[in-house]
């Protein structure tokens, strides 16, 4: 292409080794062979150099601030934290959270989520929910940082799967409903039950 | 017993056996546990750890199963001709390397001979000769793949090859004339027992690489180019023309090529070992006069398996040194460079024989 003649063309001077030594090749060679050589019989007795981590059976440091999992809190008395006020529902941007409240026995608690769903494949790991969160009822700090699993339904925690790390493959039959919380007739009956959802 | 021992001493048969033996037994095991040893070796010096998943339950060792699994892939793999391929070059084209790789090995000797018995498959007058001409047939391998595949960039990779392995055997050969002047033969067996001499009384043996360093290295050079092997991998070209020559061939041909590949590689290293390393000769043996035949045998194939393994060990370690060449770079370093350095051997080379003879 024709560039005016007025125009300058910017060259950018290489600047190259020359000389017999260079053009021989042989002793770049072997200095680069020094270092490779090293490199090699220091890890062929005792990987003394090697930074691979073999990832499933070892794993590195996950940052406690690391977005993984949720996982649903409790209060000192083993009860959830959460007082089903949707405000994680309400903000999550990819609407993976279901949750549906019921009213609890012990009177000192108002609410309680009766079902409490989080599609992990639809999550986006944001955090949003955690920050949102009034109780400090749920959090990203279980440190799983990936799930793989053969079915969708793995993905579908319900709410006492969302107990801390939980792992589905470590179980036979990974998939369990909520527990059904004791329905006590009064209220004096219900305060040594308030540790409703059990804590197994 | 005796019937089984006279067929046996027929030497087409005895020839036939040898030939199992070596390559059965040498050659091909060893090229192929090098194709896993390259890749836990080049993981080594990459600091890293290599193959190490393919297992039967609990047993992975160390990687060792990877073999068997790559195996039983490339068995199992579809074995694809591209439209318009010519069929029946496309078919042939892998093996003529892995033939020429294998049939280097005709002329090595394992260990010194025991009477009539040689652990040479033949040892012809020609002797390297025949080398020169069945390296030059590999390239056919190379050409035939790559203009039988109708594809350009395995076309590409083919003239590379031809071109690349055409110079570099000119040279190849002159580099050795210097080996043929300094032990008077190109008989194997005759040069193998040439470096068996010494210098200044016993103290230097008269190996190859003392008597022609130069020789050494560029017939060294040659060779890697020959095997179409990093520094001088223009042909395969991974980062220009995807795999060069092979680059259509999939499943068992394309397992062949690779296969290829590492004979050829056993084969230099086998090579560098008897023309330029003493063969199966142990220097200062003979200084012990009482060692038992059978013993001295065992030993000297044990030190030429050694001297192997070093130079497959050190052409991989090249390999995962040196970066690639350019193919003008390949093309000048070999007409310009080495070349007119392998003529200056020749001559150097003559003048000190009529010096000092």
């Amino acid at each position: 292409m024709f560039i005016g003649g007025s125009m300058k063309l910017k060259v950018k001077k290489v600047q190259r080794i020359d000389g017999v030594r260079e053009s021989f090749y042989f002793p770049a060679i072997f200095s680069g062979l020094r270092l490779t050589v090293k490199h090699f019989w220091r890890n062929l007795f005792g990987s003394k150099d090697v930074v691979t981590i073999n990832y499933p059976e070892e794993k590195r440091h996950v940052s406690e601030r690391w977005r993984g999992r949720h996982r649903l809190t409790r209060r000192d008395d083993g009860f959830l934290s959460c007082v089903a006020c949707y405000m994680c529902e309400t903000i999550c941007p990819s609407k993976c959270i279901h949750i549906e409240s019921g009213e609890h026995p012990d009177l000192s608690v108002e609410k309680y989520p009766v079902v409490f769903n989080i599609d992990e494949l639809r999550c986006v790991f944001c955090g949003l929910c955690v920050e949102a969160c009034p109780k400090d009822a749920i959090r990203m700090d279980t440190g799983i940082i990936s799930m793989a699993y053969t079915s969708r339904e793995t993905f579908d925690f319900t709410r006492d799967l969302l107990r801390d790390n939980y792992d589905p493959k470590a179980h036979a039959n990974p998939k369990y409903g909520d527990y059904d919380l004791p329905s006590p007739s009064s209220q004096e009956e219900a305060l040594p039950n308030s540790q409703g959802v059990p804590a197994t | 017993m005796e019937i089984i021992l006279e067929i046996i001493m027929i030497p087409a048969v005895l020839a036939t056996i040898k030939i199992l033996v070596i390559i059965l037994m040498f050659a091909m095991p060893l090229g192929t546990v090098l194709t896993l040893m390259e890749r836990k070796w080049s993981a080594m010096i990459q600091d890293r750890v290599g193959p190490n998943r393919a297992n039967i339950g609990k047993f992975t060792g160390h990687g060792a199963l990877h073999l068997a699994a790559d195996g039983l892939k490339s068995i199992f793999k579809e074995d694809t001709m591209p439209k318009g391929a010519d069929g029946f070059l496309y078919l042939i084209a892998p093996f003529f390397g892995l033939i020429a790789g294998v049939a280097t090995f005709a002329i090595i000797p394992l260990a010194g001979p025991i009477g009539d018995f040689t652990f040479q498959v033949t040892d012809i007058e020609p002797g390297l000769l025949f080398i020169f001409a069945i390296t030059s047939l590999s390239v056919y391998g190379a050409v035939l793949a790559g203009s039988s595949s109708n594809s350009k960039f395995a076309l590409l990779g083919g003239t590379r090859a031809a071109a690349q392995m055409i110079s570099y055997e000119v040279f190849m050969g002159l580099a050795l004339m210097g080996i043929f002047m300094v032990y008077g033969t190109t008989r194997v067996s005759g040069i193998v027992d040439g470096q068996n001499e010494y210098w200044f009384g016993n103290l230097i043996p008269m190996w190859g690489v003392f008597t022609q360093p130069l020789g050494f290295l560029l017939f060294f050079t040659a060779l890697v180019a020959e095997t179409k092997r990093a520094p001088f991998d223009a042909p395969e070209g991974e980062s220009e023309i995807v795999a060069g020559y092979f680059l259509e061939y999939s499943g068992m041909r394309w397992s062949a090529f690779m296969l290829a590949e590492y004979v050829a590689l056993v084969g230099v290293a086998s090579l560098i070992t008897t023309l330029f390393f003493g063969g199966y000769h142990i220097p200062w043996l003979h200084l012990w006069e009482s060692a038992p035949q059978w013993l001295v045998t065992i030993m000297q194939v044990i030190k030429f398996s050694i001297f192997t393994l070093f130079f497959c060990w050190f052409q991989i370690q090249l390999r995962w040194t040196v970066p690639k060449f350019r193919f003008d770079q390949t093309m000048s370093l070999g007409w310009k460079k080495l070349l007119p350095l392998s003529l200056v051997n020749v001559i150097v080379t003559a003048f000190v024989i009529l010096a000092f003879a």
